[in-house]
């Protein structure tokens, strides 16, 4: 299982927010996406090891919900567009294969 | 000479292996009927209801480079109001080990029926974005594209 406190995460676009206007938020989650059909160099079977689901709230209200499939490339990445009409807290949760699961918040106050 | 009151005659024995190759052959083409046609997934996603193209839209490069990450962005032309609104758009490929590509739900705080994630492709082949609206009307986008390397080619 990936170490809770070494999973690397990048979030853009959740400081210039403003009031009620649509803002893309952009994320990219450090994961290798090993979909289980792969072989390393001695021909053994990487064995699987996906994210499989990811949810972005805002004061737990959805905003998106993304179920990930193994053709989702490795450090998957996604962008969708939130409008927040008040300050609040984003949070982006991710799950995954060996019990992985990853949680970042992040405080948005619209201007 | 006398025959052992329970070996197998050479007729069973050959009976035997021909039944088993029947039965290795059977069984190989249960393994490929396991995985679903693009054709077959769109209709179990429909549920019986229609299915129309047009309104969602799938944006990828036609040709793509390197099959291992393959920037997508699937959009529909929405208000997203409360009660006129995109439920889900969901990709399906044709030729990937499996046919699931992503499934993005579409909830009350999202602006826009918009998103990018990046993907994977093993071969050229078709894909396609659907859309199921508020409504319960549902829409489709079929996409063409050609890989030039592929994924998971070094497997």
């Amino acid at each position: 299982m990936a170490d809770e406190t070494r999973v690397r995460t990048l979030i853009h676009g959740t400081d210039a927010l403003q009031r009620g206007v649509p803002a893309e938020i952009r994320i990219t989650l450090g994961h290798p996406m090993e979909n289980g059909l792969r072989h390393d160099g001695y021909g053994n079977v990487v064995p699987r090891n996906l994210a499989t689901r990811f949810e972005c709230r805002l004061d737990g209200v959805l905003v998106v919900a993304a179920d990930l499939y193994p053709a989702i490339a490795a450090n998957p990445f996604l962008a969708f567009w939130l409008r927040a009409d008040a300050p609040g807290t984003l949070s982006f949760e991710w799950w995954g294969d060996n019990g992985f699961h990853h949680r970042e918040t992040r405080a948005v106050s619209p201007a | 000479m006398r025959r052992l009151v329970n070996a197998p005659s050479r007729r069973r024995l050959l009976g035997a292996a021909a039944g088993a190759g029947l039965l290795l052959h059977l069984r190989a083409a249960q393994a490929v009927s396991a995985v679903a046609t693009l054709a077959e997934v769109e209709r179990q996603w429909a549920a019986g209801k229609p299915v129309t193209e047009g309104r969602v839209t799938l944006e990828i490069a036609p040709l793509v480079e390197n099959g291992n990450t393959v920037p997508i962005r699937v959009r529909c032309d929405s208000p997203m109001s409360a009660t006129d609104r995109v439920l889900e758009i969901v990709v399906f490929n044709e030729r990937n080990p499996q046919r699931d590509v992503v499934r993005f739900g579409f909830g009350p705080a999202c602006a826009r029926a918009q998103a990018d994630a990046r993907i994977r492709l093993a071969t050229s082949q078709q894909l396609v974005a659907l859309a199921r609206m508020a409504d319960g009307s549902q829409w489709s986008h079929h996409v063409d594209v050609i890989v030039t390397l592929a994924a998971c080619i070094e497997s």
